[in-house]
């Protein structure tokens, strides 16, 4: 016969019905007289009744077994539904209401206690171990007698209807006594409780009662929430060893708290019935069980739990070592010997489920693992790989996100990292220096970008995790990263790129910087410095002899002015990422300075088509700059690579460059005082670039980055970017500086205008070009990994 | 192509065996025991080996074609690799990527034989990469 799928309330009432007519108590068959009475008080004519004795398998079989009386139960309720008895429609007929019995047979509400002590009697006849409701389930569903209640089971425990799922032995009747406990029985009315989807899965009425390998299923399709109460004993007394013994004493535990809220129960029967097909999910009472385990040990339901605390508390359980060792290597996510609230309730669930009997499975289960933000690695199947779409508990799935991101987030080790950066970068603030830093950090990630990924853990970047990259990367000490950086981009990125175009041309401006009350020469000081400065970083030439330290100087009106011609010029396209790279800075947005350093990335977005690569550029460059360690890391690694071999060059330039940056907002505010900084840098980007066969002074930007477009794309990347921002330091630098003469500030204001105007448009075009070879140089990235992942048949775990 | 792994402890005791199995198998283990010689040798040579240290032990079989590989962490675990091919600097990165989420993981006791499920598959899948 094929499985019987019922509802909460087919089942509530159908086992209701089955202790009734359980007269000897047998708790597996019913008795025959009974049964034709209800068949007859379900005003059904005889024919019927016989076709559905028939089809239920009980003239095969000769008796009434529980799985024959509900098939029985629902076939009364298709017949007087009026469809035609045939036994696909007993799964196939959705919404069936519930047979209806004339009066005197109709055993509703009015459980006569014997029934409930038959119950509990029945309970006893139960193998294997029942899971005892899990702690801190208000409700217990179990209808058992307490035996002796040994266990300290949380009275408050609501145990799920589930309880079947925790024995392979039990037969399916379980659920239904537990839950003829509950009064809630619709007497022939369905409303009161909705019919949550299928009910559980009854593959046993295929098979014998005792439906052991069914039985797995059947449980299985129930999340084994009832060993939390055995992990509570676990934790009080260590007695898990009698779990099996546990067992009939849980469930007459459970009987006593039966009368609990029917509320209550009809929840647990819903999220049952919703979560049977997947035997992994967590409900809710589980997992606020779970979560008050988690606070005992950490507070903070977005910190972490060490490794040593999780193992003692793990320890506890009784399980084997290798099987914590196992589960553990299950739940820990991030592989960060550390769990999150997620991981841990997730190794709960896993701990839970052993101690019921159930295997470990290979893989996490996906309702299990730690969700994660525009995750689209967790598309990862578990166990059930169809059920996971399944009825899911959305109920359960929102709860879990929302406090699995925050530690989520917290976890991912750039956030940790960025953090200490975004530390460093806001005790060095003072307003310049702030100022510079984020210009740095943002404008060196682009090459870099371009050629190397960052950290390989973040393949998949949240995007608030990209969000909150871009904010530190900004340096920003904001308290609240992404809001205050998305409402200020717009008008930073574009003061940023304006200023930066407007620095760049002028040479004198970097030397102006200080001297003219230009906001454009303090800004292409700032830039040329910052840009420059990255390089020098990684160089070894400490010449601070170079650009002109950023002038504190703020130029509101100059750069607002600029800033303004510069919008209709270079409209900022990618926005709000750039924005928010370039927003940073705590400088007010006049402040033209933090819109100088990020100037040169953010003419890359300019692009027309720069959107795209903008965004990946950005996050990219975000990441990037937390995570040069790991840049260092890869480059190692690329270096042995033979096969990543030319890359490691143009990496090693990057991670240079990158290095750079991160240094950068603690080195820049050192150095940006020196004029000298810039030469240096572009002295340094100078020999770098040289070794690429170009001159990245002198010449024009253009010649040169043609030059380099001929030779291997990602180290052209690198080199146009360093050349370009050695070119614009040089050209700064060349530039002679603006003496700063108070008296001919409009003089110099306009002529530096020009310059910038210049430098400007040479950026622009720098900048598309550069745009351009960075999204090939993506693809082609993109392509060699693919290569890269074909050829390595094996995943790294 | 026959390959063997070995994962040896810093007090030159095995953690973690397996290879697949052919005739070779005493061989294998025979190999790899010799070569903790040359590793010991190797790392007496005081070079500033900071970094994760790779040795290529060459052929020590003229016979057979296999080349013994050495691998050695920073906290002197060695991983000892008998196989047929090269491209060992990956599978080594892997193997060593693995070995520190074994490491990670609480229950496990550094010295401990490695039974962790997931350090198995990371072996097999490079076996089978290999063969």
């Amino acid at each position: 016969m094929e499985g019987l799928t019922l509802s909460d309330a087919e089942q509530k009432y159908y086992s209701d019905l089955f202790s009734y007519c359980d007269i000897e108590s047998t708790k597996k068959v019913v008795v025959n007289g009974r049964v034709l009475e209800l068949f007859r008080a379900a005003q059904l004519p005889n024919d019927v009744v016989l076709q559905i004795m028939e089809l239920c398998g009980a003239t095969r079989l000769g008796y009434f077994g529980r799985s024959q009386f509900y098939i029985a139960l629902k076939l009364v309720a298709v017949a007087q539904s009026g469809f035609p008895l045939r036994v696909e429609s007993i799964n196939t007929v959705k919404d069936l209401p519930l047979p209806r019995f004339v009066a005197s047979k109709n055993e509703q509400e009015p459980r006569p206690a014997a029934s409930y002590s038959s119950d509990s009697e029945n309970q006893g006849s139960y193998s294997g171990g029942v899971i005892p409701p899990p702690p801190g389930r208000g409700q217990v569903k179990k209808g058992s007698v307490s035996h002796d209640a040994v266990q300290p089971r949380p009275s408050a425990d609501q145990q799920e209807p589930a309880s079947p799922v925790v024995s392979p032995q039990q037969s399916p009747p379980t659920s239904p006594h537990t839950w003829r406990k509950h009064n809630r029985h619709p007497s022939g009315g369905n409303g009161e409780r909705p019919l949550a989807g299928p009910g559980p899965f009854w593959s046993p009425f295929a098979d014998s009662q005792s439906g052991s390998a069914a039985g797995d299923a059947v449980w299985a399709g129930h999340s084994p929430p009832p060993p939390q109460e055995n992990w509570v004993s676990f934790a009080d007394t260590p007695p898990t060893s009698t779990l099996l013994s546990m067992h009939p004493a849980s469930v007459q535990d459970q009987t006593t708290v039966r009368t609990v809220a029917s509320a209550t129960t009809a929840n647990e029967i819903r999220r049952q019935s919703s979560s049977y097909d997947d035997p992994w999910k967590i409900t809710d009472e589980q997992r606020q069980y779970y979560v008050n385990q988690f606070k005992t040990i950490q507070p903070d339901l977005n910190g972490f739990i060490p490794g040593s605390a999780a193992k003692e508390f793990f320890t506890k359980s009784k399980l084997p070592i290798l099987e914590l060792s196992h589960i553990w290597e299950l739940s820990d996510f991030d592989k960060d010997g550390a769990l999150t609230l997620d991981e841990f309730c997730a190794a709960f669930h896993l701990v839970v489920a052993r101690k019921n009997g159930y295997d470990l499975p290979e893989k996490l289960p996906e309702s299990l693992m730690p969700k994660l933000i525009d995750l689209e690695d967790s598309a990862d199947v578990g166990d059930q790989p169809g059920e996971v779409g399944y009825s899911g508990s959305p109920a359960e799935a929102p709860p879990s996100k929302s406090p699995s991101m925050p530690s989520l987030n917290q976890t991912w080790p750039e956030l940790n990292q960025s953090s200490e950066q975004w530390e460093t970068f806001s005790e060095r603030s003072s307003s310049s220096q702030t100022l510079t830093q984020f210009d740095s950090n943002i404008a060196p990630a682009d090459p870099d970008t371009a050629i190397v990924h960052p950290v390989p853990i973040r393949m998949t970047p949240s995007k608030i995790h990209m969000q909150e990259m871009e904010l530190k990367r900004t340096g920003s000490d904001l308290t609240n990263p992404t809001s205050p950086l998305l409402v200020k981009p717009p008008d930073l990125s574009e003061e940023n790129k304006i200023n930066s175009s407007v620095k760049f041309p002028s040479g004198n401006t970097v030397a102006d910087g200080y001297s003219s009350s230009d906001s454009f020469t303090s800004d292409p000081e700032q830039i040329g410095s910052s840009v420059t400065r990255q390089r020098s970083h990684s160089g070894t030439s400490p010449d601070n002899t170079a650009p002109p330290p950023p002038p504190p100087r703020p130029q509101p009106s100059h750069s607002r002015s600029s800033s303004l011609d510069m919008n209709r010029t270079f409209a900022v396209t990618t926005g709000q990422q750039q924005a928010g790279v370039v927003a940073h800075p705590p400088a007010v947005p006049p402040r033209p300075q933090p819109s100088q350093a990020p100037g040169p990335s953010v003419h890359r977005p300019v692009d027309a088509d720069g959107l795209i690569t903008h965004t990946s550029t950005s996050p990219q460059q975000i990441p990037e700059q937390p995570n040069f360690a790991d840049f260092s890391q890869f480059e190692v690694f690329a270096a042995s690579n033979v096969t990543e071999e030319q890359d490691g060059d143009a990496e090693k330039h990057p991670e240079v460059l990158l290095v750079e940056k991160a240094s950068d907002p603690a080195s820049s505010l050192r150095v940006a005082k020196t004029d000298s900084k810039i030469e240096d840098k572009t002295a340094a980007s100078a020999p770098a670039n040289m070794s690429k066969g170009t001159t990245p002074l002198a010449p024009p930007p253009k010649p040169v980055r043609r030059r380099l477009k001929s030779e291997d794309e990602l180290r052209p990347d690198v080199d146009e970017h360093t050349q370009k921002t050695g070119v614009l330091a040089a050209v700064l630098a060349s530039q002679p500086s603006i003496p700063r003469s108070v008296g001919k500030d409009k003089k110099a204001i306009q002529a530096s205008i020009r310059r910038n105007k210049e430098t400007n448009t040479v950026l622009a075009r720098l900048n598309s070009e550069l745009q351009q070879q960075l999204k090939d140089v993506l693809e082609e990235r993109i392509s060699l990994e693919v290569q890269l992942e074909q050829l390595r048949p094996f995943s790294h775990l | 192509m026959a390959m063997c792994i070995v994962v040896i402890a810093k007090e030159n005791y095995p953690l973690y065996i397996r290879s697949t199995p052919t005739e070779y198998t005493l061989k294998f283990y025979y190999m790899v025991h010799t070569s903790l010689d040359v590793v010991d040798e190797i790392s007496a040579m005081g070079k500033a080996l900071v970094y994760q240290r790779e040795l290529y032990l060459g052929l020590f079989y003229p016979t057979e074609d296999y080349k013994v590989y050495g691998y050695m962490t920073s906290s002197k675990v060695k991983f000892v690799m008998v196989v047929d091919s090269s491209n060992t600097a990956l599978i080594f990165q892997k193997l060593h990527n693995s070995y520190t989420d074994v490491m990670c993981n609480p229950f496990y006791n550094p010295g401990d034989r490695i039974q962790s499920r997931a350090f198995d598959n990371t072996v097999t899948l490079m076996m089978i990469q290999v063969c």
